[in-house]
């Protein structure tokens, strides 16, 4: 997915805020019709560099370049881009309708098409037609999202940026609307560029992944990619719980991992640094009868068990760590809680990180 | 296994009297009722004895049971209708001149000065700690005739001989707009900063210039602010009688002034009375109309 012309490119861009750097020095390519996800905690700076994609913010440094064309004097207005807001920034005082053909009333489009173009988008994003004349302030949650939606598609857009905007739905109808999302980007085939703070929402989403920190951008990757080779301890706790186990280059190729008492049997490291961390997802640890079953084994007890619907997390206390362990509901563990247990997982399934 | 509830039986429902009496036990009649009564014996009380003199014989002082309308005709008949002319003309004036200077200012303080903006406001502020006929009067001595600010420094510093710019309608004005403005500034500002910034960058976003942003955003959601500070000022305005006193002399007689004379200088209650009346019949019907168009609960965030 990331052949083709890029239709945004942004070279070497800084934004600073007095003395601070919310960006800092950040490069990248967007090709032209890609689900695009930055990823970062609050404070990475991404919204700050999505604000500069979007026109919003001038970079201090660096160019933002918009199908060859450099944009960065180029105001929001005047742009082929359309932004969701992560406050969805509906206006208020407005229709469902008044909203939704806002873009089109500022570019001068006769009432009557506007209403054409309002009812067919609205059809898109699934808001029901009477909705044409309700206030947006009556409109609930979900409706209020397809609204701010069908408003950022009324130009039809080349490139639709979106700011965190399910940030603060439910987690059901979040599940939804991402996947509603994922379908108006193949239908639409636009370039959407997306952020959260979300990796789990990224991945069901995105195309490609970029993962910002300290307003860095230090990976960027296929779902699949960042999900089995994060570049380190930041981006593979960032993907959710994970085991990361602290370790040194030991005997016999082996590293000693001192939180567990143990030596471990791990992957050849990548930039050939002895020490770091090793990096076992929870559904790649499983419960051994016999050492010789899995490539490492540790022991320890079991401290709880959490049943998530279809799987079932549980927490093993071994030596000063805890390490966690996921099983499908199908293969749980039978057993009891402070059982002596005796975990394992195979070398290919573990990651050795940088810090 | 779910079990299901049975629907609740439905509650008696209470007539009329009981609700009013609920309502009047609600906390919030009981902590206004004394603000209420206070309204109704130095407020409503006074406003309908006036309302009965206005409909008394001329140069009478008590009700008779011989009413007329007769001091109703003489506003008309007898010219005082200029008086109205002039103090709603001039409110009109006061209300256009603060709204072009409010609006500016406003925004510079919502919007641009940043941490300069408690030092202006402050500056803004300070003026209001000194009574409004010394402020005037200021106004008075710098402006006045030969031996005023104005014209004696203009004749010691370059030897010319002015005129002075008293006892002109637009001196009033001006007068009127130094006073009142502050009435206009600060409700315009909290409307302006009603405005959220993220709706103003979704509309530049979506393809509005800046004078679209204004007009499509900025200003209806302002606009709350704008009116309630549009109409304390007016109300404030048409009531006005320190300006015209001491900046316009007798050239102009404000409807205020109109009363004033009429009960002191005359002794003629009843066509005081009827000028005060039709007063407040104008600015009521105004701000009225006005009113209609606010939504009060939605300006104090209440939705």
């Amino acid at each position: 997915m990331a052949e083709g012309e890029p239709i945004l490119r942004i070279e070497n861009v800084t934004k600073q805020f007095g003395k601070l750097s919310a960006v800092n020095d950040v490069s990248l390519d967007i090709v032209d019709g890609e689900f695009f996800t930055i990823v970062g905690p609050s404070g990475s700076g991404k919204t700050t560099l999505l604000r500069m994609l979007a026109g919003l913010d001038k970079p201090s440094v660096g160019d933002v370049i918009l199908r060859g064309k450099r944009v960065n004097d180029v105001p929001a207005n005047k742009r082929p881009t359309c932004m969701v807001f992560q406050s969805l920034a509906l206006f208020n005082h407005r229709t469902v309708g008044q909203n939704i053909e806002f873009s089109l009333k500022m570019r001068g489009v006769s009432r009557a098409a506007r209403r054409e173009r309002c009812m067919e988008l609205m059809n898109v994003v699934r808001l029901q037609e009477d909705y044409y004349a309700k206030g947006v302030t009556k409109c609930s949650g979900g409706e209020r999202q397809r609204v701010a939606l069908a408003r950022a598609l009324a130009s039809d857009p080349d490139i639709m940026f979106f700011d965190e905007p399910l940030s603060a739905i439910d987690y059901q109808l979040r599940k939804l609307l991402e996947v509603e999302l994922k379908d108006l980007h193949r239908e639409t085939g636009k370039t959407f560029v997306y952020i959260t703070h979300s990796l789990e929402e990224a991945m069901v989403m995105s195309d490609r992944i970029g993962i910002m920190q300290a307003g860095c951008l230090i990976q960027i990757g296929s779902p699949d990619e960042i999900y089995t080779q994060p570049l380190n301890k930041f981006v593979s706790e960032f993907m959710g719980e994970v085991n990361t186990l602290p370790v040194k280059a030991g005997a016999n190729g082996k590293f000693d991992c001192a939180d567990l008492g143990t030596q471990l049997a791990g992957p050849a490291s990548a930039n050939g640094s002895d020490s770091g961390y090793l990096v076992i997802r929870p559904e790649s640890m499983r419960f051994l009868d016999d050492p010789a079953e899995a490539d490492n084994h540790v022991k320890g007890s079991l401290f709880n068990e959490y049943a998530m619907g279809s799987r079932v997390q549980y927490h093993v206390r071994a030596g000063t760590q805890m390490l966690v362990v996921e099983k499908l509901r199908e293969q749980a563990y039978k057993g009891q809680i402070n059982d002596d247990v005796m975990i394992g997982w195979d070398v290919k399934d573990s990651v050795l990180v940088s810090d | 296994m779910t079990t299901t509830l049975d629907a609740p039986p439905p509650l008696p429902q209470p007539n009329m009297l009981q609700s009013f009496g609920q309502w009047l036990r609600q906390p919030g009649f009981l902590t206004a009722s004394p603000v209420l009564i206070f309204f109704l014996i130095g407020f409503v009380g006074p406003l309908v004895i006036v309302l009965g003199f206005s409909f008394v014989p001329e140069r009478t002082f008590g009700f008779h049971g011989d009413w007329t309308v007769d001091n109703y005709v003489h506003i008309v008949s007898e010219s005082y209708y200029i008086s109205f002319l002039w103090s709603f003309g001039l409110a009109a004036a006061t209300v256009a001149c603060c709204l072009l200077i409010s609006y500016p200012v406003s925004y510079g303080l919502a919007r641009v000065f940043g941490r300069w903006a408690a030092p202006v406001m402050l500056i803004l502020v300070i003026p209001l700690f000194v009574s409004e006929n010394v402020r005037l009067f200021g106004w008075y001595l710098v402006l006045l005739k030969g031996g005023g600010i104005l014209a004696g420094s203009a004749k010691a510093l370059f030897g010319v001989e002015t005129g002075t710019l008293l006892y002109s309608p637009g001196t009033i004005l001006m007068g009127m707009v130094y006073v009142y403005l502050p009435y206009t500034l600060f409700p315009t500002m909290l409307g302006l900063s009603l405005v959220p910034r993220d709706q103003m960058d979704a509309a530049s976003d979506l393809g509005a210039n800046r004078w679209q942003i204004f007009r499509e955003v900025e200003l209806p959601i302002a606009m709350p602010g704008i009116l309630i500070g549009s109409l304390l000022t007016f109300v404030l305005a048409v009531g006005a009688i320190s300006e015209a006193k001491l900046l316009g002399g007798a050239n102009i007689v404000v409807v205020a002034h109109a009363i004033l004379h009429e009960f002191t200088y005359a002794q003629n209650w009843p066509l005081g009375s009827a000028i005060s009346m039709f007063a407040i019949a104008i600015t009521g019907v105004l701000v009225i109309i006005v009113m209609r168009r606010l939504d009060l609960d939605r300006l104090l965030g209440r939705k």
